[in-house]
């Protein structure tokens, strides 16, 4: 079996003369530096021959102690669950990186996110628009730098978006936003239309940048809890735990297993109510009010649910560094009201399916094809119903994910159907995950553990299977033990490129569907 | 019936559709609610809405012509006059030698396309959209209403209202011939395509691009919108009239003393709420069509008017 030593001796062979300080952590994850020229040979070797993904890509200015910029890379490999971490050192005073946008479309994406944040130009890149920045910021302002300052004041100057233009008879533009009806946050669609037929769509995103990476920095990592709990406000649980596990990661600390089995109901609570949520809005979305109504109740249930457990609607204060706040409290039967709750929106499911003119809208409206699907590197329900058969709870197992058993759904048509199918099927296995660790859940024992000391400038990470899809938290601290930098990858972040692509070919009308039926956050992209 | 008093019953119907038109569309959405296991707005929210609109100051597009400005009063014009057409609580009435059947509907229609032309004014993407399905639709709908109204037309030998109205009243038997259920059928299918409601149209959606007739009205605000709006309400309780009274006209006054036509007034009000209900029924149930099948819906109801009017021309 392939194993990570396997994987060491493979690099070590191929780019030896590159590489420096490798070593193995936390059993499956290898770190090493790379020179910067080594870059796409390292992408070619990984990603080409080995099978493995790149996830997330970090910048981190480091100009202070080591005079230079540092990009960091993280591939997911697969077959052995390992991690491989490549961190290039770049000069300050030439701050370009070679592209892998040829390589991998995540990369792409990140590294215009780069590009706008810290100046670090890619060289090669396709179509290095900017992604984040809009004219408000002045050219020579990057906001993640160590010495940029808020922003006092912005450019006036108004530069139009370069989209591009497509030409032909009959052909015009759809521009819609960024300022929607109803209360959803700012984001701009220019769709390029054919009499009713989408020919293209361009999401233009990040109108409310929050600098919330920034206002990790400096912070305490107990302090950044509640922050990450604010990243989207309804993946409170995803984020905090995202964030608690790579600081846990960090320091090499176990969590307590009562903790354990919490987080889990933690987060499948909130995995719950919001697929319950999105059932009732995309029946709402075909006209179907009735069950957005119902599903609307069942949320409200759910929120009274949280607050009796946690003391917050959302589930804010539920986890904490080293473990969860809350026991159960012990006049509450969660599993039987889970039961009833289960029941209820089993019914409305079913009176949504039966109907014909409803299940006629989601058939093969929106399709996302699985070769888009994995080439865009999607993530949760989006990638389930797209063929991709990817579940971190499952693959690579937090928590205490791997002590319960629960189904994976998966669907390969990607339309709006599979979408709403594979929520569906998931909330019925959160309540079976919940009532499981209900069962195993012990009635005393500590809920957390305090954080030992943290390694400085080591990097650490945590993943997490949001209702979403996967969030990454990738974190480094300093020498007073306060945060230097955290990144945050919310699913959102790969999955939005995506639904333009899904949209090709279908008609305006029903673009409201397909965009519900993936319901992105505009908040967790937009940090 | 002196002229006097027939004149008075016609301004009081117009009154009296002007007034009771947004209590209607209040009265389905208020059921829709009740349905949906919702409280809703009390059925007099449009009342308040109206007032609101009239009270708010309107804001036009720099690109807006004379035609964004007129429209609302053709609309509303165009409205008002059907009402008088239409008898509502009594048969005959004095207008009925003015305009006939075909007369009512291409008035109603004469207001949709300058919805249609304002939406496309102000030069704003979403306006264009909502004109060019709007469009699409009427060229289905516009046929039918024609075709299923010649089906009843036949049958009393007159396109005049008060005449096929009297013709019913007299010979009931003729009411419940096949033609006249198929008529119904497709006059009650194109009635929903009209007035923009479920499975044709959501008038309940925030959603600019799914939209049909909201989207054309998407750049009126104040007192024209509120015109619009007071319009497009009437619109709908005329349709719902003219299904109630030309299929079943029983209860309707055929004179003018004060007792009779206080039933009757009584009558065609328990018979809009029966229609308003219905269609609040049909709302909850349905869901909204594919907009490429909405054609395929009036298609088939395009097929019941023809068959109404062959049915009648058969069994004539």
């Amino acid at each position: 079996m392939f194993d990570i030593s396997d994987l060491q001796t493979h690099i070590e062979k191929g780019l030896h003369s590159w590489i420096a300080e490798m070593q193995i952590r936390r059993g499956n994850e290898l770190h090493f530096q790379i020179e910067r020229e080594a870059v796409v040979p390292l992408t070619q070797l990984l990603h080409s021959e080995l099978g493995g993904e790149l996830m997330l890509m970090v910048a981190d200015d480091r100009r202070s102690d080591r005079g230079q910029f540092e990009v960091h890379y993280l591939f997911a490999h697969d077959s052995f669950k390992g991690f491989v971490r490549a961190t290039v050192g770049i000069p300050a005073l030439d701050p370009t990186i070679p592209s892998l946008a040829t390589y991998s479309l995540p990369a792409a994406r990140f590294e215009r996110e780069i590009q706008d944040l810290f100046g670090i130009q890619p060289v090669g890149h396709p179509d290095c628009r900017p992604l984040v920045r809009h004219s408000a910021w002045s050219a020579d302002y990057f906001p993640l730098r160590k010495d940029a300052s808020p922003l006092t004041e912005s450019a006036t100057e108004e530069v139009p978006f370069p989209f591009k233009e497509v030409m032909g008879e009959g052909i015009y533009e759809i521009p819609v936003g960024p300022v929607h009806a109803g209360i959803i946050e700012p984001g701009h669609f220019r769709f390029t239309v054919e009499g009713e037929t989408i020919l293209k769509m361009k999401a233009r995103l990040y109108y409310t940048h929050k600098g919330t990476e920034k206002l990790f920095e400096g912070k305490l990592p107990i302090e950044g809890v509640e922050l990450a709990e604010r990243i989207s406000g309804d993946t409170t649980v995803g984020h905090a735990l995202a964030y608690c596990q790579a600081l846990e990661a960090l320091s090499g600390c176990e969590v307590p297993e009562r903790a354990k089995l919490l987080r889990v109901i933690f987060l499948e609570l909130e995995r719950l109510y919001n697929h319950i949520a999105d059932f009732g809005a995309i029946a709402n979305d075909t006209g179907f009010a009735a069950a957005h109504a119902h599903c609307f109740r069942i949320r409200e249930q759910l929120l009274r649910l949280n607050k009796r457990l946690t003391g917050n609607r959302l589930l804010r204060g539920g986890i904490v560094l080293g473990g969860a706040n809350h026991a159960l409290p012990p006049n509450l039967d969660l599993a039987a009201e889970l039961d009833t709750i289960l029941a209820d929106f089993n019914d409305i499911v079913e009176i949504g399916f039966n109907n014909t003119l409803l299940t006629d809208r989601l058939h093969g409206t929106g399709q996302l094809s699985p070769q888009v699907a994995d080439d865009y590197g999607t993530l949760g329900y989006v990638a389930r119903a797209s063929g991709q058969d990817r579940d971190v709870r499952r693959d690579r197992p937090f928590a205490a994910y791997q002590d319960l058993s629960f189904q994976v759904p998966v669907f390969e048509t990607g339309d709006v159907y599979a979408r709403t199918m594979v929520r569906v099927l998931e909330v019925r296995e959160s309540v079976r995950l919940i009532q499981q660790a209900i069962e195993l859940l012990p009635e005393t024992g500590a809920l957390a553990v305090t954080l030992p000391s943290l390694p400085a400038f080591e990097p650490a990470f945590g993943l997490v299977e949001g209702w979403r899809g996967a969030i990454v938290h990738w974190v480094m601290v300093d020498h007073q033990g306060k945060l230097h930098r955290v990144k945050v990858k919310d699913p959102s972040f790969v999955n939005w490129p995506a639904l333009s692509k899904a949209l090709v070919n279908n008609i305006v009308p029903d673009f409201p569907l397909c965009n519900k039926s993936f319901n992105l956050s505009y908040s967790g992209a937009d940090l | 019936m002196t002229n006097m008093m027939s004149y008075g019953l016609e301004i009081g119907q117009m009154l009296l559709a002007l007034a009771l038109a947004p209590g209607l569309v209040g009265l389905v959405r208020w059921l829709k609610a009740r349905l949906q296991n919702r409280l809703g707005a009390p059925p007099w929210q449009p009342y308040l809405e109206l007032r609101k609109w009239l009270a708010k100051d309107v804001v036009m597009s720099t690109n807006a012509s004379w035609i964004f400005q007129a429209t609302p009063y053709i609309v509303f014009g165009s409205t008002v006059t059907v009402t008088l057409l239409v008898p509502l609580i009594a048969t005959p009435i004095a207008f009925d030698a003015v305009g006939d059947l075909l007369v009512v509907v291409y008035l109603l229609l004469l207001g949709t396309f300058f919805l249609a032309l304002a939406g496309l004014d102000a030069g704003t993407a979403f306006g264009g959209m909502g004109a060019s399905r709007e469009m699409t639709i009427a060229a289905i709908a516009e046929p039918t209403i024609a075709l299923s109204i010649s089906g009843l037309a036949i049958g009393s030998g007159s396109t005049n209202l008060g005449q096929i109205l009297t013709t019913t009243l007299t010979d009931p038997a003729a009411a419940i011939s096949p033609s006249h259920f198929l008529a119904f059928a497709a006059l009650f299918i194109v009635v929903l395509a009209e007035t923009g409601r479920l499975p044709i149209d959501n008038p309940a959606t925030h959603l600019e691009l799914t939209m049909i007739h909201e989207a054309m009205i998407l750049e009126y605000s104040g007192r024209y919108l509120a015109l619009i709006e007071w319009a497009s309400w009437t619109k709908f309780l005329l349709f719902l009239s003219l299904l109630a009274n030309l299929f079943v006209p029983w209860g309707m006054a055929t004179l003018v003393t004060l007792p009779t036509l206080a039933l009757a007034t009584a009558a065609w009000i328990g018979k809009l709420i029966l229609l308003a209900s219905a269609i609040a029924l049909l709302e909850t149930r349905v869901a909204k069509l594919r907009l490429f099948r909405v054609p395929e819906l009036l298609s088939l109801s395009f097929v019941l008017a023809l068959l109404a009017v062959t049915s009648s021309l058969v069994l004539k």
